[in-house]
């Protein structure tokens, strides 16, 4: 990671927090953004929380690595999540890279940065750092919880963790807990990075192993289908084969680019920590086994959503989830949107999707003023 | 808010009162869950087929599930709704029969309803026409049709007897009428019903 960092938001949470792996950390921060303006009895509030390599800037332009935010078809003025209408509050993830508490942080014992004696953090220490951002706000109830993906896992983890916290939950393209597909992926993109020989040198970064991580990630949120239409056998230029090793294939360049250009915004470490506590997710197993036990208490209304390309958290996965909520009578709908765009359907211009995001929201939004008003 | 729907809607919803926890299996664009949710305060799920129709209920806040009743009933708990609601879709599935022990297994009731293959416009068509019956409950040319399981509501009855499942309460509708089906009336309700409605457990 390449880019400096300054002038975001950041709360210092003053309270000991203790981490699923037993360490206590204390007096840390924890980044964050927010859009929209929070009404006046708070109850137009949304947690968005951000997938393995985003950040707390999900929409306009991210004014530190100067790129639009991840999730700039969902959430902006009229958009589905309407900043307009609704007050979103986005935190860099525990173990990021964007401000918050990180390996990429300096630890005050030894004035060193953490890198890789940061301790390892799981999605409920995400979470539960997170609900402080909320009490700092002043917001009892959200109206929703939603993200994709990690950002998926977090919604799930939420509701279970605080089962009266948010009228709405949209998890969407994600799992209750990772499949061993998913740690092996996450296992090459780590081995990758930890191969590279500037892996903990001091003074530099392993650029070349987090790009090749970024690469092999990049093509799992790609659906094959998307994949041939776009790229094709095309050739990158002059129409003919080098008898090289350079990127002779436009999807080769493609990816190379993607690479390149993720390990200025991305720190290697951070890579390994998130990728880490996506792995260790297994609500399943928090709940011994039961994984309807997760969801027996909460109050929300969700809504999943999952995409009929997506390979890497596929609809069968997220249906696992909605069968748990209806194990339990929780209040769930779900629905498959059509999609060629793979995993990463949730991030881009896909109308169905939008269009169903936003009219779940409008339509809790409204319940939720109309029971007031009587 | 005043919602309109098809009389056979108003039966079911009468028969299901207020607050109660119901499950619409096949509950197309949900009008029939929606009005139970707004003027009967009920506590409605519901299970779709098809992607836009889903989209539809999500976008009038009803809790609704893609799928398929064939595959995803085994996922409600036993008696976890009041009433479980299946609205002319019985005949449309392979597995009427194991269709049928679920609903009975998640719902405290049932309440189906079938479009009546004795009504006696269906019988002259076949009588007279010698072709499969096309009518306007039953609108389906025999090679496209959705209805793999057609039956009478004497058909029903006798199913019901034979599988010891018991029939508190049988509704025939006619051109917008409604009135019960007994023992006696049966023959006639029989021809002249175009739907029947029961309730059961």
């Amino acid at each position: 990671m390449n880019i400096e960092i300054k002038n975001i938001k950041k709360l210092i949470i003053g309270q000991s927090v203790e981490l699923d792996c037993g360490k206590i950390i204390k007096d840390f921060p924890l980044a964050y953004e927010t859009y929209g303006t929070l009404n006046k009895n708070k109850s137009n509030a949304i947690l968005v929380f951000h997938a393995l390599t985003g950040d707390q800037f999900v929409t306009n332009i991210n004014p530190i690595t100067k790129r639009v935010g991840w999730w700039k078809t969902a959430v902006g003025p009229g958009k589905a999540i309407d900043t307009n209408k609704y007050f979103i509050i986005c935190a860099n993830v525990l173990g990021g890279c964007m401000g918050s508490f990180g390996p990429k942080e300096i630890n005050p014992e030894t004035n060193k940065l953490f890198e890789t004696t940061f301790p390892v953090i799981t999605i409920k220490d995400m979470v539960k750092v997170q609900k402080y951002l909320l009490d700092y706000l002043g917001i009892k109830k959200l109206l929703a919880v939603a993200g994709g993906s990690m950002g998926g896992m977090q919604v799930l983890q939420f509701t279970s963790l605080y089962p009266d916290s948010s009228y709405a939950a949209i998890p969407i393209a994600c799992s209750a807990s990772h499949s061993a597909q998913n740690i092996a992926l996450n296992e090459l993109g780590r081995q990758a990075i930890m191969a590279d020989p500037n892996w903990k040198k001091e003074n530099s970064t392993p650029d070349k192993g987090l790009a090749v991580a970024r690469m092999a990630a990049h093509i799992t949120y790609l659906s094959k289908k998307e994949l041939q239409e776009k790229f094709g056998r095309k050739l990158q230029d002059k129409g003919s084969l080098k008898f090289s090793f350079d990127a002779d294939f436009q999807i080769e360049s493609y990816l190379r680019y993607q690479g390149a250009n993720f390990v200025d915004r991305f720190d290697a470490n951070s890579y390994l920590y998130i990728t880490r506590a996506m792995d260790y997710f297994d609500m399943e197993k928090q709940f011994n086994g039961n994984l309807s036990l997760a969801f027996k208490n909460t109050k929300s209304r969700f809504c999943v959503i999952s995409f009929s390309s997506d390979w890497l958290y596929p609809t069968i996965e997220n249906k696992e989830i909605v069968i748990a909520l209806n194990a339990c009578g929780a209040n769930v709908g779900f629905v498959e949107i059509n999609s060629d765009k793979g995993h990463d359907s949730f991030l881009l211009d896909v109308p169905e999707f939008l269009k169903t995001l936003s009219q779940f929201l409008d339509s809790t939004y409204n319940e939720i003023n109309n029971e007031k008003r009587i | 808010m005043k919602l309109i729907m098809k009389k056979e809607f108003n039966v079911i919803a009468q028969i299901i009162k207020n607050n109660k926890r119901v499950l619409d299996i096949g509950c197309g664009d949900g009008t029939l869950m929606e009005y139970l949710k707004v003027n009967q305060q009920n506590d409605v799920r519901g299970l779709e087929p098809e992607k836009n129709l889903v989209q539809k209920c999500i976008s009038k806040g009803l809790s609704v599930i893609e799928g398929d009743a064939e595959k995803e009933l085994v996922q409600f708990p036993k008696k976890s709704f009041d009433y479980v609601v299946l609205s002319q879709t019985l005949q449309a599935f392979l597995y009427p029969e194991e269709v049928l022990k679920q609903l009975l297994r998640i719902g405290k009731q049932t309440i189906v309803s079938i479009p009546n293959f004795g009504y006696w416009k269906v019988r002259l068509h076949l009588l007279f026409k010698g072709t499969m019956p096309v009518t306007k409950n039953l609108p389906h040319e025999w090679y496209s049709t959705p209805n793999l399981h057609m039956c009478t509501i004497k058909d029903f009855v006798n199913f019901c007897k034979e599988k010891n499942i018991t029939i508190d309460r049988s509704l025939c509708l006619t051109n917008e009428k409604i009135s019960e089906i007994t023992n006696n009336n049966m023959f006639y309700k029989n021809i002249f019903s175009q739907l029947g409605i029961f309730v059961i457990e």
